[in-house]
């Protein structure tokens, strides 16, 4: 996928190429319903569905969005912001930690 | 207006690649995305802006479904369906989920026949689409009327933490709001695919640059945003 692609008119791709990448979202999809359907629970249930959207989100991004195929500038100005998100989480995380603590410390521990 | 310069160019053949590449390309004082249209780019840094909107309503979800000292409902049975005296949980959303992955599939083959400059096919593939985006928001308003009627509002509900109402439906309504958005635009952009404007380079009503078949890849971008917004809510809000 790394090698430049001739570009005769905008993205020629055989269309065997989405028709693979579709069977492919289709099963992930229904590994990741499965998950619920089995009722997984604790740590292999979060890491299958987080890594079940990784995989679906890097092919949508990256052959059906064409993300692969374009220059390495275009990537990381738009690939990257969004990874920075995760440090937002980080900070929510220890925030929302806190308002529960300060709740079971002054309103107790819920029903 | 010079076209030339807004057109898809291609890329310089001797550009260099990686690292190399991303200091040249940023530091030529040019344009920085150098086989990238305006239209194109445009849509990319609106796809980033939006990210980071369905990025402040994934965090603030987790926020209040983590602070809260009541338990949250399950998902999994909040969304079941009972179909022929059996109830099988999350199907709904399973089946959403089928469709707007569906309706991806058929926009991507829209785009290639588009640069094939076949009108028919990419038009009717893009027509498909456009019909799954309807479907899907109209089991979308299946679900909203079937929650309002057991009593879910944006501040409480029969089954636990009060704050699970607000959040679907801002989460789901937002990205409903979007899906329907689309549904318009492609049923738009197909009419002008079909008449040919792509074809005769019509100019368009708005910017009045000259009609190509990269705005049917644009169009795919955002709704393949779409669909990858929705990737994130089923894995976050529904399953986790």
């Amino acid at each position: 996928m790394v090698q430049a692609v001739a570009h005769v008119e905008g993205q020629q791709h055989p269309i065997k190429l989405y028709l693979v990448v579709w069977g492919w979202l289709f099963v992930l999809s229904t590994c990741s319903y499965l998950v619920d359907y089995f009722g997984l629970h604790g740590y292999s249930r979060w890491s299958l569905i987080l890594l079940f959207m990784i995989l679906k989100a890097g092919l949508i991004v990256a052959v059906f969005m064409h993300m692969a195929w374009e220059r390495l500038a275009l990537m990381y100005a738009i690939l990257l912001p969004p990874v920075l998100v995760l440090v937002f989480v980080g900070i929510m995380v220890f925030e929302s930690d806190y308002t529960l603590f300060t709740r079971i410390a002054f309103f107790g521990a819920g029903k | 207006m010079a076209d030339v310069a807004l057109a898809n160019t291609g890329a310089a053949p001797t550009r260099p690649s990686g690292w190399k590449g991303i200091a040249a390309d940023w530091s030529s004082d040019q344009r920085a995305f150098k086989n990238v249209s305006w239209g194109k780019a445009m849509m990319w840094i609106f796809l980033l802006s939006d990210t980071f909107i369905f990025s402040c309503f994934l965090l603030s979800y987790m926020t209040v479904r983590m602070s809260t000292r009541v338990p949250w409902p399950n998902p999994s049975k909040v969304f079941a369906l009972t179909i022929g005296g059996t109830t099988i949980p999350l199907i709904l959303i399973a089946i959403m989920t089928f469709i707007l992955i569906s309706s991806s599939g058929t926009m991507a083959m829209a785009v290639n026949f588009g640069y094939r400059h076949d009108r028919v096919k990419s038009a009717a593939l893009m027509l498909v689409t456009a019909a799954f985006g309807a479907t899907f928001v109209g089991m979308q308003g299946f679900e909203w009327t079937k929650l309002i009627m057991e009593g879910v509002r944006p501040w409480g509900n029969p089954w636990g933490a009060v704050q699970f109402g607000s959040s679907f439906f801002m989460i789901t309504g937002f990205h409903g709001t979007h899906v329907t958005f689309g549904v318009i635009f492609l049923i738009i952009t197909s009419r002008k695919v079909l008449r040919g404007d792509f074809d005769r380079e019509a100019r368009g009503f708005f910017t009045s640059q000259k009609g190509r078949y990269e705005i049917v890849e644009i169009m795919g971008l955002y709704w393949h945003f779409v669909d990858l917004v929705w990737v994130f809510i089923f894995a976050l809000f529904y399953l986790w």
